[in-house]
């Protein structure tokens, strides 16, 4: 019913081909037994070798200057997928698609232009950057690398990179312990538009900083948007910035996706269960004096995730059949997904 | 009207460091009343913890409080000789750490703990000590507290520590909790479960809260009164309500209009240009001139908090009058 690269993208946009597109991608970090344990195991001890699906059956596709939120809760794959996205892991299973070309078949030309297409922005901009490179360096190494301006020609390219991050050119030789967390970003941002991606990958990017520098940040990410037709994935566990930025949301719970909409709609009638929780329980800055009323439980450990749908053990509505089967991702309206067998039931039509 | 639970006046704690003295508070003052909540809002170097751990007599070198007076139930806190504040933390005030992982003792089962904490400042057996900590645990919220009583901090996920702690602030019915971002290392459902918990044990035993955070929204859901800390001094404080609505002085506006919210969509967001200044080198006058749009010569005199409505104080020459944002629909 679908060609690889097109599932879950809008009706109205059936006509594009997707920038960037993963079907059935999944990620299983496998814990080995150590050398005691295989002997053990060996004699009958019945040690297994633990395995995270930390991404486990995934599908989406990103349109050419769309932005896509990803949401979800610590331990939900979020940063796993991200990473898969931006060729930093390598996917168990799946197929991950750029510009409708399956990168397992590409040759090295290809991946090249790939790699470089899609870069990643980090949470933490105390870790990733290197403490002993200056910033014309931390900036200027992948394009010098990658041939993509001439050594003479650096300074000057390195000084345009940092004016369009809003950062003084002067501070090119300074160190990275000699800027704030916010500047820090920016220099991060500046590395990664250094190679002139399409297609960014950003982790949490503003999470690490206080409000009134997470405000500057996030306006910078939608002017290089407009500037240079970037396309963004950006992932945060924080409802309110990923409302404000995105033009579709995708939530994430335990390593699958639960839900896919445009913004407007799924923050106006979200259809999964987890997604109302969700929703119900950010604060919000107009909603004073109120009444903490708690989803319950905890979120299960990925190491051994309930079976069915993960969600059933704290959701409101789980029936028998949520223990049993996982329910599949569907479309339940135009451009609208959600994993729920809620949406089954005859006169249960809250979309 | 008798005097607050607390009041703290004028309290000063600087930090002697070889690059200079660091007012990380300069000049605190405000009060809780019984069973209120009060909100701790700043960002990073406001001085919003250190004013929590002065009060608690926390503060360690190079950090001393040089000046002021906290009164609690009438006592100055900072005269009292150090075995009397022994005696009062963590039974008459408690406090909650951000990180529980780092006040636990990964070594000791939570029992051990727990009772360490009921019978410091209360004689009974320990069976009642140990039955009063399983009541406690099943208070917050923990599912089968007999076992996880004997279970050790790392068997718990991060929400359940958190509990622990909360648990352990509220063993002795305190009447005030002094809360440093408990929430912040949370996750949004988790989040949700500590505050309903928080919140319902302060209606229950008529705790006060000192609420110390950078989230305005998590304030906006659970305090009563509001202040906002920029470079070690208080900006502004009032009621909840009238401070989120109607803020006064500039640089609460601009963390207000900062916070991405639905009805902004898609827009810029007002952004307050600049960042905080170091402690070590504050600009003259008032700290946020440099910041501020509306800044003029007066403000290289420092201005007082005043009144700027009822109960409603700001420190700023030219506070803003009329709401000049978009305000989202209720």
């Amino acid at each position: 019913m679908n060609t690889p690269a097109r599932l879950l993208i809008d009706e109205t946009e059936t006509s594009r081909v997707p920038i960037l597109a993963f079907r059935n991608l999944g990620k299983r970090f496998v814990k080995p037994l150590d050398l005691a344990a295989r002997i053990a195991s060996r004699l009958g001890a019945g040690y297994r070798e633990e395995v995270v699906h930390a991404v486990d059956d995934v599908s989406l596709s990103i349109h050419e200057g769309e932005v896509v939120g990803l949401v979800g809760e610590s331990g939900c794959g979020k940063s796993t997928l991200g990473r898969m996205v931006a060729g930093i892991l390598e996917p168990s299973s799946g197929e991950l698609y750029y510009r409708d070309k399956a990168i397992s078949k590409m040759n090295p030309g290809e991946r090249r232009e790939w790699a470089l297409d899609v870069q990643m922005i980090f949470q933490d901009p105390y870790a990733s950057l290197n403490p002993r490179l200056r910033v014309r360096d931390i900036v200027g190494e992948a394009p010098r690398v990658h041939g993509m301006v001439k050594a003479r020609e650096l300074t000057d390219y390195v000084a345009e990179m940092l004016r369009r991050v809003g950062l003084d050119p002067g501070f090119m030789r300074r160190y990275p312990h000699q800027f704030s967390g916010g500047q820090r970003q920016r220099i991060g941002i500046a590395r990664a538009l250094a190679v002139k991606p399409r297609f960014l990958v950003c982790d949490e990017a503003v999470a690490a900083l206080d409000v009134s520098i997470q405000a500057q940040v996030l306006n910078l990410f939608m002017r290089l948007r407009e500037e240079l037709g970037l396309t963004y994935l950006f992932i945060s566990h924080d409802l309110g910035v990923v409302e404000h930025l995105s033009d579709r949301v995708v939530i994430m719970y335990l390593g699958r996706i639960v839900e896919v909409a445009r913004t407007e709609a799924l923050f106006d009638s979200p259809n999964h269960p987890y997604t109302r929780a969700l929703l119900a329980e950010v604060p919000r800055i107009d909603a004073r004096r109120r009444r903490f009323a708690a989803l319950k439980g905890e979120i299960p450990s990925p190491l051994n995730p309930p079976p069915g749908c993960h969600f059933h053990p704290r959701c409101p509505h789980a029936m028998d059949r949520c223990r049993e089967a996982a329910p599949p991702l569907r479309e339940i309206a135009p451009g609208r997904w959600s994993a729920c067998f809620l949406n089954d039931e005859p006169g249960n039509s809250h979309v | 009207m008798s005097e607050p639970l607390l009041v703290v006046d004028d309290l000063q704690t600087h930090f002697h460091t070889r690059q200079g003295v660091s007012r990380a508070v300069d000049g605190v003052s405000f009060s809780v009343d019984k069973g209120q909540i009060l909100g701790l809002v700043g960002e990073s170097g406001s001085g919003k913890s250190v004013t929590g751990f002065s009060i608690l007599g926390l503060v360690d070198p190079p950090g001393r409080v040089v000046g002021g007076e906290i009164r609690f139930r009438g006592e100055n806190l900072l005269a009292l000789p150090p075995e009397r504040m022994r005696k009062l933390r963590g039974s008459r005030i408690a406090m909650i750490f951000q990180d529980p992982m780092m006040t636990l003792n990964p070594v000791l089962r939570i029992d051990t703990q727990m009772m360490e904490a009921v019978l410091a400042h209360e004689s009974m057996s320990r069976r009642a000590a140990r039955d009063r900590c399983r009541e406690a645990l099943a208070r917050v919220g923990i599912p089968a507290p007999e076992e996880r009583l004997k279970a050790y901090p790392h068997q718990f996920s991060g929400g359940m520590r958190q509990r622990v702690a909360i648990a352990i602030a509220f063993l002795h019915k305190p009447d005030l909790i002094i809360a440093d971002e408990p929430t912040t290392a949370l996750d949004v459902t988790i989040q949700a479960q500590i505050l309903a918990e928080a919140q319902e044990l302060c209606r229950d035993s008529g705790t006060a809260m000192i609420w110390i955070t950078h989230d305005l929204a998590v304030v906006a859901g659970l305090a009563d009164r509001l202040c906002v800390m920029y470079a070690g001094k208080i900006v502004e404080s009032g009621d909840i309500d009238a401070v989120l609505d109607h803020p006064r002085h500039p640089y609460t506006g601009g963390l207000i209009d900062s916070v991405p919210s639905r009805n902004r969509r898609g827009r810029a967001l007002a952004q307050i240009p600049g960042m905080t200044p170091s402690l070590l080198n504050l600009p003259e006058g008032c700290s946020f001139r440099p910041r501020c749009e509306r800044a003029s010569e007066h403000c290289f005199q420092l201005p007082e908090l005043s009144e700027k409505a009822p109960d409603h104080r700001a420190r700023c020459f030219h506070p803003l009058t009329t709401r000049a944002t978009a305000k989202a629909p209720a």
